[in-house]
């Protein structure tokens, strides 16, 4: 039995404890926002918060998250109906094509944002490795500097 | 302008979408319902719906039915854009449900319900222009004559503003919420309803966020993979690593022991030479979990038998391509004199480029669900093509296509790799020697070594200048490995039709002009992938140009203008035509040349490229510069690009195709090559198939929109074919080292080391 808190509630599974947690996400607790993309660590669709920190979940067995605080796109928003302020940016540039990668993107920007605040360009080059396949890099450049500006102003 | 033509195929398509029911657009009404009758609060939500793509509730919110596969090119915001334009109702009234595959079984085979359906070749937008925008005029004619009938008044005194049917300039009104449950019932009127001039448009032509935007940043979104039905069991497939091989033996004992494991099946592929209803011979395991699947499926022993292709390579491949073009190949275009013309010319130039086999690899890997019951299915697929699902479950099934239930999801990238159906197929398979409904996936492994792979190809140009330096002869000679591979009913010698369009530039601007080809062989299965051939075409055309100009001491600019020459419509009689406006594309350089600033000079070390084309019916430019250090690192410092797509019908999706298409273009010149060794695909995954990510894309990225006229083309394919060339051109002005050969990996840093 592994225990972690998913998303503010306490939830346990029981199984193969080498299971990747991205697969117990999407067909355990039904939480479907986290993509599945490449299965190595390599494309970042099934990027989640372990603890506050970006993490790969298709590289992340579950075992590893006994006891730690597990955030999915599903839980990032302060409440059920408020957006995230990078998933406000994310909107605001209507960055989306297809989407596939973006609740992924969106997840690694925010937790960029904690230790970057006011990035740069070259910060964004450094720290974003995600992969968009429709190309929508531009606009992520662009909302990521978005949502830097909306946490500022926030606090 | 051909718009009368183009209103009557909207008004026959109307007219058999509406086929369904006793030849009306009436929905599953009850017929003693009172025309005059007021709404009842019992109403269903099908007694508020007009037609097959609109419903209205109660509060004025407006429901319409997209028809098409959203694939990330927009069409389920744009084509709902042309039904609420002529609805007329307010924007933020909309919301947008996505339609299932209707086919209508008749007489003579089987019919669209819900109009064509089916994305490629960037026609989603163009096809449905008329009929969309029909919709909602008919909707809205319904509306007034309902309310004409209330009123007890003329219909030709009604009109509407936004959400309501007016009488006489504004004495009264109803709203639409009010009218939809009477209009309902009323037969669709004979004639076609008149459409909006484009100078009254409120909502075509303005700039909307994608309207599935909210669920895609808060993970609710449901593509394929997202999807599920009741009792689903979950499948993977080991395919032979090998082209065409097959599966000799397996040992599954082991596998039905390990955890969740509920069966371990055949699938039988297609022999060689035979079309591909799915790629590959393989081993499909069913499991209670997606996990379980993919870890039984790779603790499978299979043997596998020899293959013909078992010694298949790209270093054969490219030998083969080198070999032919010393021969004679097939003339598929013979303008002019092209030898007397080159016999007379006073300077040659020659060169040779190749354009790589490269993979789709849309992010969301391939997926389907499909419960294959007694005499009946239902698929739920992230398809473009889904029509094609529905033949591919009902040729491994043996169901009758009527009895086949197939929904689209939002599909996570298409590229047109989802043009093929092989997944839909492989998951009936499961399914029908299962009994079980499967949802089958694939890893990303399995999607990079089982494609339909974009054909590769060496091109050899010629070309023959006079005394003043004008192009007085032109040749292209392609030794390539055909899409057209293993189509069923394909003569050899139409194999080039997929790789060379003849009425492409610079035919009709040279008068000598010949394109020759030769058809190579390799076992790798190919297929249509965005922007098919104009993606190596417009690489080595828009290349060449360039190196003609740099050769003869011309420049590359006024070059491309002096071949592009007056503004005129040419005729062009492959996808995209009826005709080719090279003027358009001469405005388009002429405007991303001044952007950038082409004319001015640039630091050693630092160049702008630049390069034009016509794809499908749109035209497309890119100005790019770059800089080249000492050591051969590359830096893309600003890209200018531009697109004349007519009307755009939703200006944010325009600009938004015309970004991902260049970065896709030059994503892929960059860095991405299939090869086969042994008859195996090399790749496998992201780490060696790297897409380009946000660091190798500039700050400095504009993307512009030149208006043509009020008739849209689509441009989900445009902005890719001259991304390629303004690259590799601007690493030539930056460098002085002209690549011939794709993808540009380390060839720069190589050179500088050499």
């Amino acid at each position: 039995m592994i225990s972690f808190r998913l998303n503010k509630v306490s939830v346990a599974f029981e199984a193969e404890p080498g299971t990747p947690l991205l697969w117990v996400l999407r067909e355990h607790f039904d939480l479907k926002g986290t993509k599945f993309g490449c299965g190595i660590g390599q494309c970042g669709a099934c990027t989640v918060h372990v603890n506050g920190g970006a993490q790969r979940s298709c590289v992340t067995q579950v075992a590893a998250v006994e006891g730690q605080n597990v955030t999915t796109i599903e839980g990032l928003a302060p409440a059920d109906d408020s957006l995230h302020p990078v998933q406000q940016a994310w909107l605001s540039h209507d960055v989306p094509q297809c989407g596939y990668c973006q609740a992924g993107q969106i997840m690694a920007a925010a937790d960029f944002l904690k230790r970057f605040p006011r990035p740069s360009d070259q910060d964004i080059d450094q720290h974003i490795s995600n992969v968009c396949r429709c190309g929508t890099y531009v606009r992520i450049r662009k909302a990521i500097h978005h949502a830097a500006q909306l946490i500022a102003s926030e606090s | 302008m051909s718009r009368a033509s183009n209103t009557q195929i909207g008004r026959r398509q109307f007219l058999v979408a509406g086929a369904g029911v006793s030849g009306s657009l009436v929905l599953g009404l009850p017929f003693a319902v009172s025309l005059a009758a007021e709404p009842s609060a019992a109403q269903t939500s099908q007694q508020r719906t007009l037609g097959f793509f609109i419903e209205i509730d109660r509060t004025g919110l407006v429901t319409i039915g997209s028809n098409q596969p959203e694939i990330g090119q927009g069409v389920r915001t744009a084509l709902p854009m042309l039904v609420a334009e002529e609805l007329d109702i307010e924007w933020q009234n909309v919301r947008v449900t996505q339609m299932p595959l209707g086919i209508v079984k008749t007489a003579d085979g089987f019919t669209w319900k819900y109009g064509g359906q089916g994305v490629g070749g960037s026609t989603g937008l163009t096809s449905n222009w008329e009929f969309m925008r029909q919709v909602g005029a008919q909707a809205r004619a319904q509306l007034m004559l309902a309310a004409a009938q209330r009123w007890n008044v003329p219909v030709a005194q009604c009109g509407t503003r936004p959400g309501y049917v007016v009488h006489q300039g504004g004495q009264r009104e109803l709203s639409y919420a009010e009218l939809v449950g009477s209009a309902a019932l009323l037969q669709l009127p004979e004639q076609s309803a008149p459409l909006k001039a484009a100078t009254d448009y409120r909502i075509i032509g303005k700039p909307r966020h994608s309207i599935d935007n909210r669920d895609v940043v808060t993970g609710k979104a449901v593509y394929g993979i997202d999807s599920t039905i009741p009792g689903v069991h979950y499948a993977a497939i080991a395919r032979s690593p090998i082209l065409n091989g097959r599966v000799k033996s397996f040992d599954d004992k082991q596998v039905l022991k390990m955890p969740g494991v509920v069966q371990v099946l055949r699938i039988e592929g297609p022999k060689p030479g035979e079309w591909y209803r799915i790629l590959a011979d393989g081993v499909a395991v069913v499991a209670n979990s997606t996990w379980a699947a993919l870890q039984a499926r790779d603790a499978l022993r299979i043997e596998w038998s020899e293959s013909p292709n078992a010694s298949d390579s790209s270093e054969a491949f490219w030998q083969e391509n080198r070999r032919m073009l010393k021969g004679k190949g097939q003339v598929v275009l013979d303008d002019g004199d092209v030898d007397a013309a080159l016999s007379n010319a006073e300077t040659h130039v020659v060169h040779q480029y190749q354009v790589p086999f490269v993979s789709h690899a849309p992010l969301e890997p391939q997926n389907c669900i499909v419960h294959v019951k007694e005499n009946s299915a239902h698929v739920i697929a992230p398809t473009q093509m889904p029509s094609g699902a529905s033949r591919a479950v009902a040729a491994v099934t043996g169901i009758a296509r009527e009895n086949i239930f197939v929904e689209m999801t939002k599909v996570g990238g298409g590229f047109g790799r989802r043009l093929s159906n092989d997944y839909v197929a492989e998951a009936a398979m499961i399914s029908k020697q299962s009994g079980l409904p499967i949802k089958l996936q694939w890893s990303r492994e399995d999607d990079i070594r089982n494609d339909f792979y974009r054909p590769a190809g060496l091109h050899e140009m010629r070309a023959g200048l006079d005394a003043q330096g004008r192009v007085v002869a032109w040749s292209q000679r392609l030794a390539s490995a055909s899409k057209y591979f293993r189509r069923p009913n394909m003569p050899d010698e139409d194999l080039w039709k997929a790789e060379l369009y003849i009425d492409d530039f610079p035919r009709r601007r040279i008068e000598n002009v010949r394109m020759e080809y030769f058809h190579n062989r390799i076992g790798l299965p190919r297929g249509s992938w965005r922007a098919p051939a104009h993606t190596a075409n417009a690489f080595v055309v828009q290349s060449f140009i360039d190196e003609i100009a740099h050769d003869t001491g011309q420049d590359p600019l006024q070059l491309r203008l002096e071949l592009l020459g007056k503004a005129e419509p040419l005729e062009y009689s492959n996808h995209g035509g009826p005709t080719f406006n090279p003027g358009r594309l001469s405005k388009l350089l002429t405007f991303v040349a001044e952007k950038i600033d082409y004319g001015r000079a640039r630091k050693k070390g630092s160049g702008v490229g630049l390069a034009a084309h016509f794809t499908f019916g749109g035209y497309a430019a890119h100005a790019i510069e770059v800089s080249v250090s000492q050591s051969g690192e590359l830096q893309i410092e600003r890209i200018v690009a531009a697109i004349d797509c007519g009307l755009a019908v939703n200006p944010q999706s325009v600009k938004a195709q015309l970004e991902g298409g260049t970065i896709d273009g030059i994503s892929t010149a960059l860095g991405l090559e299939i090869t086969v060794k042994d008859g195996q695909v090399q790749q496998s995954n992201f780490h060696d198939y790297p897409l380009m990510r946000i660091e190798q894309v500039p700050a400095r990225f504009e993307a512009h929109i030149l208006p043509y006229d009020d008739m849209p083309t689509g441009v989900g394919e445009m902005g890719i074919p001259s991304a390629a060339p303004a690259l590799t051109n601007a690493i030539f002005a930056a460098s002085g080292q002209r690549i011939r050969t794709l993808p540009i990996k380390d060839q720069l840093k190589k050179a500088r080391r050499a």
